[in-house]
């Protein structure tokens, strides 16, 4: 099980919102394919999936908030 | 002179659907380690939503767009609702941020930066506004700023307001603000050469991205 974390994105950025996400739950996706994309002032970023596997749970869904290091959603085996 | 690790491509007036295919080329091109680069166009009139753009920022009625030929793109920058148009300096940015502070908040005031230079060499005082992105003439917006980062490489950029038609604008509620536009053309009571001022943004862009010490 790997989780995907809300990354640090510069100095006194907090959070971001998340925009969308690029696969469904249940899917598989593949090591680095973009896997969701969160906006913060003025910046759209995509985070990628950090290993291969199938998305299992999406935690922070499009349209709400998270804190960096916050886990947005978890990819399972 | 511009710095060999920087590539320039100014694409001239392109269509907005064009030079996105472009960007996502370069993009995958800088990923891989290719050179960073510095995208410089116009577009024909159109109106582009950033990812939680709404659509009540758009103020025309559809018809009001088709008999203006403006155009609606939604794409994947953070912003609101953005106008492009003739006249417009569109820049776009192609490179690993990593190597430039991996920080979105920083990129972005170094864009910023960038173009308050370029103002400046045309005896425009410009900066920023308070809570704000992009730059201003006092209350007057004159760049708007939007960007997208993918594997920390930058695409998308900033819209600089050279000669563009600001009546343009009243289609939007530009970035969802009640706010006046200008442009450089406005500012100076007169046409300014679109060249001089990529001249003077290729400067200031490698002043503040790549300085070498042989520069300046």
């Amino acid at each position: 099980m790997n989780e995907v974390f809300l990354p640090e994105l510069g100095e006194g950025i907090k959070k971001a919102t998340v925009a969308c996400w690029h696969v469904k739950p249940g899917e598989m996706v593949t090591l680095d394919e973009d896997l969701v994309e969160v906006v913060t002032d003025k910046a759209s970023f995509c985070i990628p999936a950090p290993k291969t596997g199938r998305l299992q749970n999406i935690l922070i869904a499009a349209g709400e908030e998270a804190t960096i290091g916050e886990v947005l959603g978890i990819i399972g085996s | 002179m511009i710095d060999s690790k920087l590539r320039i491509e100014d694409l001239g007036f392109v269509e907005y659907s064009s030079a996105w295919e472009f960007q996502k080329k370069i993009v995958q091109a800088v990923a891989a380690g290719g050179p960073a680069t510095l995208i410089l166009c116009e577009h024909p009139a159109v109106l582009t939503l950033g990812r939680l753009a709404k659509p009540e920022y758009i103020l025309a009625s559809e018809n009001e767009l088709k008999e203006k030929g403006i155009r609606i793109i939604r794409i994947d920058r953070g912003g609101e609702v953005t106008l492009h148009a003739p006249g417009q300096l569109v820049v776009y940015p192609i490179l690993r941020l990593a190597g430039h502070g991996q920080d979105l908040r920083i990129y972005l005031e170094r864009l910023e930066q960038v173009a308050i230079d370029l103002l400046n060499d045309f005896g425009i005082v410009a900066g920023g506004f308070p809570g704000q992105r992009g730059v201003w003439v006092g209350s007057r917006k004159i760049v708007s700023i939007g960007i997208g980062v993918k594997k920390w490489v930058s695409f998308h950029g900033l819209a600089i307001n050279v000669n563009t038609d600001l009546a343009l604008f009243q289609v939007i509620r530009p970035c969802g603000l009640l706010v006046e536009m200008t442009s450089m053309a406005q500012e100076k009571c007169g046409a300014i050469d679109m060249d001089e001022v990529k001249t003077s943004f290729l400067h200031k862009f490698q002043k503040h991205f790549f300085p070498s010490p042989i520069h300046e």
